[in-house]
Protein backbone atom coordinates (compact mmCIF):
# COMPACT_ATOMS: atom_id res chain seq x y z
CA UNK A 1 0.00 0.00 0.00
CA UNK A 2 1.24 3.46 -0.85
CA UNK A 3 0.84 6.02 1.90
CA UNK A 4 2.17 9.50 1.22
CA UNK A 5 3.85 11.28 4.13
CA UNK A 6 4.12 15.08 3.83
CA UNK A 7 7.43 16.37 5.18
CA UNK A 8 7.61 19.83 6.82
CA UNK A 9 10.30 22.33 5.77
CA UNK A 10 12.82 21.70 8.60
CA UNK A 11 12.95 17.96 7.90
CA UNK A 12 13.37 18.10 4.12
CA UNK A 13 17.18 18.15 4.28
CA UNK A 14 16.83 14.61 5.67
CA UNK A 15 14.61 13.43 2.77
CA UNK A 16 16.81 14.59 -0.11
CA UNK A 17 14.76 17.84 -0.12
CA UNK A 18 11.56 15.97 -0.95
CA UNK A 19 8.35 17.39 0.50
CA UNK A 20 6.58 14.03 0.31
CA UNK A 21 7.74 10.44 0.69
CA UNK A 22 5.84 7.32 -0.39
CA UNK A 23 5.76 4.69 2.33
CA UNK A 24 4.00 1.44 3.07
CA UNK A 25 2.39 -0.05 6.16
CA UNK A 26 -0.93 -0.74 7.85
CA UNK A 27 -0.69 1.76 10.72
CA UNK A 28 0.77 5.19 11.36
CA UNK A 29 3.52 3.50 13.37
CA UNK A 30 4.34 1.25 10.41
CA UNK A 31 4.60 4.05 7.87
CA UNK A 32 6.68 6.22 10.19
CA UNK A 33 9.01 3.26 10.75
CA UNK A 34 9.26 2.81 6.99
CA UNK A 35 10.00 6.53 6.61
CA UNK A 36 12.77 6.52 9.21
CA UNK A 37 14.26 3.37 7.69
CA UNK A 38 14.44 5.09 4.30
CA UNK A 39 15.67 8.37 5.82
CA UNK A 40 17.47 7.53 9.07
CA UNK A 41 18.48 11.12 9.79
CA UNK A 42 14.86 11.92 10.62
CA UNK A 43 14.66 9.57 13.57
CA UNK A 44 16.22 11.68 16.36
CA UNK A 45 14.05 14.63 15.40
CA UNK A 46 10.80 12.63 15.46
CA UNK A 47 11.45 10.28 18.39
CA UNK A 48 12.94 10.86 21.84
CA UNK A 49 15.57 8.67 23.51
CA UNK A 50 12.81 6.36 24.77
CA UNK A 51 11.55 5.78 21.24
CA UNK A 52 8.37 7.83 21.76
CA UNK A 53 7.19 10.47 19.33
CA UNK A 54 8.36 13.86 20.59
CA UNK A 55 5.58 15.97 22.10
CA UNK A 56 5.98 18.77 19.56
CA UNK A 57 5.70 16.37 16.61
CA UNK A 58 2.09 16.26 15.44
CA UNK A 59 0.96 13.50 13.11
CA UNK A 60 -2.23 13.88 11.10
CA UNK A 61 -3.98 11.33 8.91
CA UNK A 62 -6.02 13.20 6.32
CA UNK A 63 -6.22 16.25 8.63
CA UNK A 64 -7.15 14.27 11.75
CA UNK A 65 -4.71 14.40 14.68
CA UNK A 66 -3.76 10.83 15.63
CA UNK A 67 -3.88 11.83 19.34
CA UNK A 68 -7.66 11.82 18.94
CA UNK A 69 -7.65 8.55 16.99
CA UNK A 70 -5.63 5.47 17.90
CA UNK A 71 -2.29 7.26 18.10
CA UNK A 72 0.43 5.26 16.34
CA UNK A 73 -1.95 2.31 16.04
CA UNK A 74 -4.23 4.39 13.82
CA UNK A 75 -4.84 2.34 10.67
CA UNK A 76 -3.94 3.78 7.28
CA UNK A 77 -4.96 2.59 3.85
CA UNK A 78 -3.94 3.10 0.26
CA UNK A 79 -4.33 6.74 -0.76
CA UNK A 80 -4.26 8.18 2.77
CA UNK A 81 -2.01 11.16 3.39
CA UNK A 82 -0.05 11.38 6.62
CA UNK A 83 1.25 14.84 7.57
CA UNK A 84 4.02 15.69 10.02
CA UNK A 85 3.13 19.12 11.41
CA UNK A 86 5.50 20.84 13.84
CA UNK A 87 4.49 22.65 16.96
CA UNK A 88 7.13 25.28 17.59
CA UNK A 89 7.77 25.99 21.25
CA UNK A 90 10.31 27.61 23.51
CA UNK A 91 10.77 29.91 26.42
CA UNK A 92 13.08 30.97 29.18
CA UNK A 93 14.56 28.89 31.96
CA UNK A 94 18.18 27.79 31.98
CA UNK A 95 20.49 29.23 29.34
CA UNK A 96 22.27 26.36 27.57
CA UNK A 97 24.41 28.04 24.92
CA UNK A 98 26.79 30.83 25.63
CA UNK A 99 28.88 33.02 23.44
CA UNK A 100 32.52 32.28 23.12
CA UNK A 101 34.86 34.43 25.26
CA UNK A 102 35.99 36.31 22.15
CA UNK A 103 32.40 37.15 21.22
CA UNK A 104 31.53 38.08 24.78
CA UNK A 105 34.52 40.41 24.86
CA UNK A 106 33.10 42.42 21.99
CA UNK A 107 29.89 43.14 23.86
CA UNK B 1 33.27 31.19 12.89
CA UNK B 2 29.75 29.93 12.50
CA UNK B 3 28.70 28.41 9.19
CA UNK B 4 25.19 29.71 9.81
CA UNK B 5 24.08 33.19 8.93
CA UNK B 6 20.91 35.03 8.12
CA UNK B 7 20.27 38.54 6.89
CA UNK B 8 17.32 40.64 8.00
CA UNK B 9 16.10 43.90 6.57
CA UNK B 10 15.56 46.96 8.76
CA UNK B 11 11.81 46.43 8.41
CA UNK B 12 12.05 42.82 9.64
CA UNK B 13 14.32 43.85 12.52
CA UNK B 14 11.84 46.55 13.50
CA UNK B 15 8.84 44.19 13.21
CA UNK B 16 10.42 41.61 15.54
CA UNK B 17 11.43 44.23 18.12
CA UNK B 18 8.03 45.92 17.99
CA UNK B 19 6.22 42.60 18.40
CA UNK B 20 8.34 41.76 21.45
CA UNK B 21 7.61 45.14 23.01
CA UNK B 22 3.88 44.92 22.26
CA UNK B 23 3.46 41.56 23.97
CA UNK B 24 5.79 42.34 26.92
CA UNK B 25 5.81 40.99 29.61
CA UNK B 26 4.63 37.99 27.59
CA UNK B 27 6.68 36.20 24.95
CA UNK B 28 5.93 36.95 21.32
CA UNK B 29 6.47 34.51 18.47
CA UNK B 30 6.34 34.51 14.71
CA UNK B 31 7.69 33.00 11.53
CA UNK B 32 10.63 34.13 9.39
CA UNK B 33 10.02 33.98 5.65
CA UNK B 34 12.50 34.53 2.86
CA UNK B 35 14.95 32.90 0.52
CA UNK B 36 18.55 31.82 0.65
CA UNK B 37 19.28 33.20 4.07
CA UNK B 38 17.59 36.55 3.53
CA UNK B 39 14.53 37.10 5.73
CA UNK B 40 12.16 39.34 3.81
CA UNK B 41 8.97 39.05 5.86
CA UNK B 42 7.70 38.04 9.26
CA UNK B 43 4.43 36.34 10.08
CA UNK B 44 3.43 37.35 13.62
CA UNK B 45 1.65 34.46 15.32
CA UNK B 46 -0.38 34.02 18.48
CA UNK B 47 1.37 32.64 21.52
CA UNK B 48 -0.99 29.79 22.39
CA UNK B 49 0.94 28.33 25.32
CA UNK B 50 -1.05 27.21 28.33
CA UNK B 51 2.07 27.12 30.52
CA UNK B 52 2.33 30.85 31.17
CA UNK B 53 3.18 33.25 28.33
CA UNK B 54 5.75 35.18 30.40
CA UNK B 55 8.09 32.21 30.13
CA UNK B 56 6.80 30.08 27.24
CA UNK B 57 5.62 30.34 23.68
CA UNK B 58 3.82 27.82 21.53
CA UNK B 59 3.01 27.96 17.83
CA UNK B 60 0.16 25.51 17.34
CA UNK B 61 0.05 23.23 14.29
CA UNK B 62 -2.63 25.27 12.51
CA UNK B 63 -0.48 28.41 12.80
CA UNK B 64 2.56 26.46 11.60
CA UNK B 65 0.57 25.53 8.51
CA UNK B 66 -0.44 29.17 8.10
CA UNK B 67 3.25 30.16 8.15
CA UNK B 68 4.16 27.58 5.50
CA UNK B 69 1.22 28.73 3.36
CA UNK B 70 2.24 32.38 3.71
CA UNK B 71 5.79 31.54 2.67
CA UNK B 72 4.49 29.64 -0.33
CA UNK B 73 2.22 32.53 -1.35
CA UNK B 74 5.23 34.83 -1.31
CA UNK B 75 7.24 32.41 -3.43
CA UNK B 76 9.60 32.02 -0.48
CA UNK B 77 10.61 29.50 2.15
CA UNK B 78 9.92 29.20 5.84
CA UNK B 79 13.39 29.92 7.24
CA UNK B 80 12.63 29.74 10.95
CA UNK B 81 10.92 31.41 13.86
CA UNK B 82 11.51 34.29 16.23
CA UNK B 83 10.47 34.74 19.83
CA UNK B 84 11.18 37.11 22.70
CA UNK B 85 12.72 36.52 26.10
CA UNK B 86 11.09 39.05 28.44
CA UNK B 87 13.61 40.18 31.08
CA UNK B 88 15.98 37.37 30.12
CA UNK B 89 19.02 37.35 27.85
CA UNK B 90 18.76 36.51 24.14
CA UNK B 91 20.20 33.06 24.67
CA UNK B 92 18.42 29.75 24.08
CA UNK B 93 17.14 27.87 27.09
CA UNK B 94 17.01 24.15 27.83
CA UNK B 95 13.31 24.36 26.99
CA UNK B 96 14.14 25.94 23.61
CA UNK B 97 16.64 23.14 22.99
CA UNK B 98 14.23 20.37 23.94
CA UNK B 99 11.65 21.69 21.49
CA UNK B 100 13.83 22.82 18.59
CA UNK B 101 13.58 21.75 14.97
CA UNK B 102 16.69 21.23 12.87
CA UNK B 103 17.68 23.58 10.05
CA UNK B 104 15.39 26.40 11.24
CA UNK B 105 16.86 29.76 12.25
CA UNK B 106 15.74 30.71 15.76
CA UNK B 107 15.91 34.45 16.32
CA UNK B 108 15.64 35.53 19.96
CA UNK B 109 15.14 39.13 21.02
CA UNK B 110 15.68 40.13 24.63
CA UNK B 111 13.06 42.55 25.92
CA UNK B 112 14.12 44.19 29.19
CA UNK B 113 11.56 46.28 31.07
CA UNK B 114 9.50 46.57 27.90
CA UNK B 115 12.36 47.68 25.64
CA UNK B 116 13.78 45.38 22.94
CA UNK B 117 17.55 45.03 23.08
CA UNK B 118 19.97 42.27 22.10
CA UNK B 119 18.91 40.10 19.14
CA UNK B 120 20.63 36.82 18.31
CA UNK B 121 20.13 33.87 15.96
CA UNK B 122 20.69 30.16 16.68
CA UNK B 123 20.57 26.80 14.94
CA UNK B 124 20.05 23.41 16.52
CA UNK B 125 23.05 21.12 16.13
CA UNK B 126 22.22 18.04 14.11
CA UNK B 127 22.81 15.77 17.12
CA UNK B 128 20.39 17.92 19.17
CA UNK B 129 23.06 18.44 21.85
CA UNK B 130 22.97 22.25 21.81
CA UNK B 131 22.43 25.35 19.73
CA UNK B 132 25.11 27.08 17.70
CA UNK B 133 25.00 30.83 17.41
CA UNK B 134 24.90 32.16 13.88
CA UNK B 135 25.58 35.54 12.39
CA UNK B 136 22.76 38.03 12.13
CA UNK B 137 23.36 40.52 9.34
CA UNK B 138 21.37 43.67 8.88
CA UNK B 139 20.65 45.05 5.47
CA UNK B 140 18.26 44.76 2.55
Amino acid sequence: MAIKILIPTPLRPYTDKKDAVETSGATVGDVLADLTTKHAGLKPHLYNEQGKLRSFVNIYVNDEDIRYMQKEQTPVSDGDTVSIIPSVAGGVDVVVAHRTPAEAGRE
Amino acid sequence: MSEHKVAISAAVDDAIRRHGEETYPHECCGALVGREGQVTATVPLSNTTEEGPRRRFLVRPSDYRLAESRASELGADLLGFYHSHPDHPARPSQYDLDHAWPTFAYVIVAVAAGKAGDMTVWWLKDDRSTFEEGELHHGD
